[in-house]
């Protein structure tokens, strides 16, 4: 067992977990945390996305333990004083979902996209958005999300 | 997963000391191959020893001609660096390619050399670009580093501390990515260095590997023509579901024909 402290959404986290405690699970079942979700667990389909120290990584493939010290924020973390994130509102807006399993995901890899290039272009949201599957294939209105976020944010 | 110990040392000294006298432990940097084989219950360490906020392990910086990274560095802070995109961009754009964004943001260079995996990105750039890979115990020049499939000339212990990029006069990278993993089906690395015209391939063949048939062929001429008359021999390519070894063949051909035109126009 090792002891963990983990700032999670602004607020810190000092647990005991195992060693081989991956960090989505430690969000999901030890922190009761589950909009981040798992849905491949192979590191390929990007629901568990969180950030870790400012960064999107896929929290199906870090340790908890890894993670020691570390600043993460989850889905839940986004929204300020009630206010959803202009990610958030931009997935609202332009539907950019359909059965909403990837969502989460989608949304920590587009703010985490988004602060790399604040202004993309439809093939660079392409790219930025490839470590992140939708099994509905709903990615037309994901991309015109993604774009509308991209607005929101500048404003 | 099988059940580890996991353990932070501070120091590369005390990496050093605690995987010589752990010989079932392993390095953890990035984890994006080794978590993934673990959760697959293909390897079974005794420890995990977590180098990935080693100071030694760190840092992008121009030494004598040379671009050297730290094998700590992250594929996303390869494709990001100034001193990469100026010194070899070829190398800033392999980087920006290889996996996902959240891949990148975890994954090392060093993690991808001693790794050594037949369809990784790196191996093509170091071969190459006939760079030497520091290792905590001496100098290797790519040429012996890599042994084949998941092979390398590292010895029990033996870690990779940074690698030395001789810059070259021009490079070029073309990959064939797998729609879905993005490794290579096949990736060609081509590099006018000071030492002569290089050129690497991943992903076609059991582990990385020059051809040298181009590499002469470039050398009289450097020009598309020069390698379109060329065959790549197919029996000891791979062959998989998303490929015969006949078309992994053709892709090295074509893809050492694209890096040539984007260096020598048409």
């Amino acid at each position: 067992m090792a002891k963990v402290e983990i700032v999670v959404n602004g607020r810190k986290e000092a647990r005991e977990v195992e060693d081989r405690t991956l960090l989505v699970n430690f969000i999901r079942d030890t922190l009761g945390l589950t909009g981040t979700h798992v849905g491949c667990d192979t590191s390929q389909c990007g629901c568990c996305t969180v950030h870790m120290n400012g960064r999107a990584v896929k929290s199906c493939t870090v340790l908890a333990v890894q993670a020691n010290g570390a600043d993460v924020m989850t889905i839940e973390g986004l929204a300020r004083d009630g206010e959803l994130h202009p990610v958030q509102r931009a997935f609202t807006e332009c539907h950019g979902l359909q059965c909403g399993f990837c969502t989460p995901g989608m949304i920590m890899a587009t703010v985490g996209f988004l602060k790399d290039n604040p202004n993309p272009t439809e093939d660079e949201i392409c790219k930025g958005l490839e470590g992140n599957l939708c099994r509905c294939t709903g990615y037309i209105n994901i991309v015109k999300a993604v774009k509308r976020g991209a607005e929101l944010l500048q404003k | 997963m099988y059940s580890f110990n996991y353990v932070k040392p501070g120091s590369l000294k005390e990496v050093n000391d605690f995987l010589a006298s752990n010989p079932e432990a392993r390095p953890l940097a990035g984890g994006m191959t080794l978590i993934p084989t673990l959760k697959a219950r293909l390897a079974q360490p005794s420890h995990l020893v977590d180098i990935s906020a080693l100071e030694e392990l760190k840092g992008i910086e121009v030494r004598n001609g040379a671009l050297v990274i730290g094998a700590g560095t992250t594929h996303a802070e390869v494709a990001r660096s100034t001193h990469v995109r100026d010194a070899i961009p070829a190398l800033a754009e392999l980087a920006f390619h290889i996996g996902d964004p959240a891949v990148r943001n975890c994954g090392t260079i060093g993690g991808s050399v001693a790794n050594n995996d037949p369809a990784a990105d790196y191996p093509a750039g170091v071969l190459a670009l006939g760079a030497t890979v520091v290792t905590n115990r001496r100098e290797i020049a790519a040429d012996d580093f890599f042994q084949g499939m998941f092979t390398t000339a590292l010895e029990p212990g033996e870690l990779v501390v940074r690698i030395s990029f001789p810059k070259p006069r021009r490079a070029a990278y073309e990959k064939f990515a797998h729609p879905a993993s993005g490794y290579a089906m096949t990736g060609v690395f081509v590099a006018q260095t000071n030492g002569g015209i290089r050129v690497a391939v991943t992903g076609a063949g059991p582990g990385v590997f020059r051809w040298s048939e181009a590499e002469a062929a470039l050398a009289k001429a450097f020009n598309v023509a020069a390698v379109a008359s060329l065959t790549m021999p197919a029996a000891d390519l791979n062959e998989d579901i998303h490929g015969s070894r006949e078309y992994r063949a053709n892709l090295v051909r074509v893809l050492t024909k694209r890096a040539v035109a984007r260096l020598a126009g048409r």
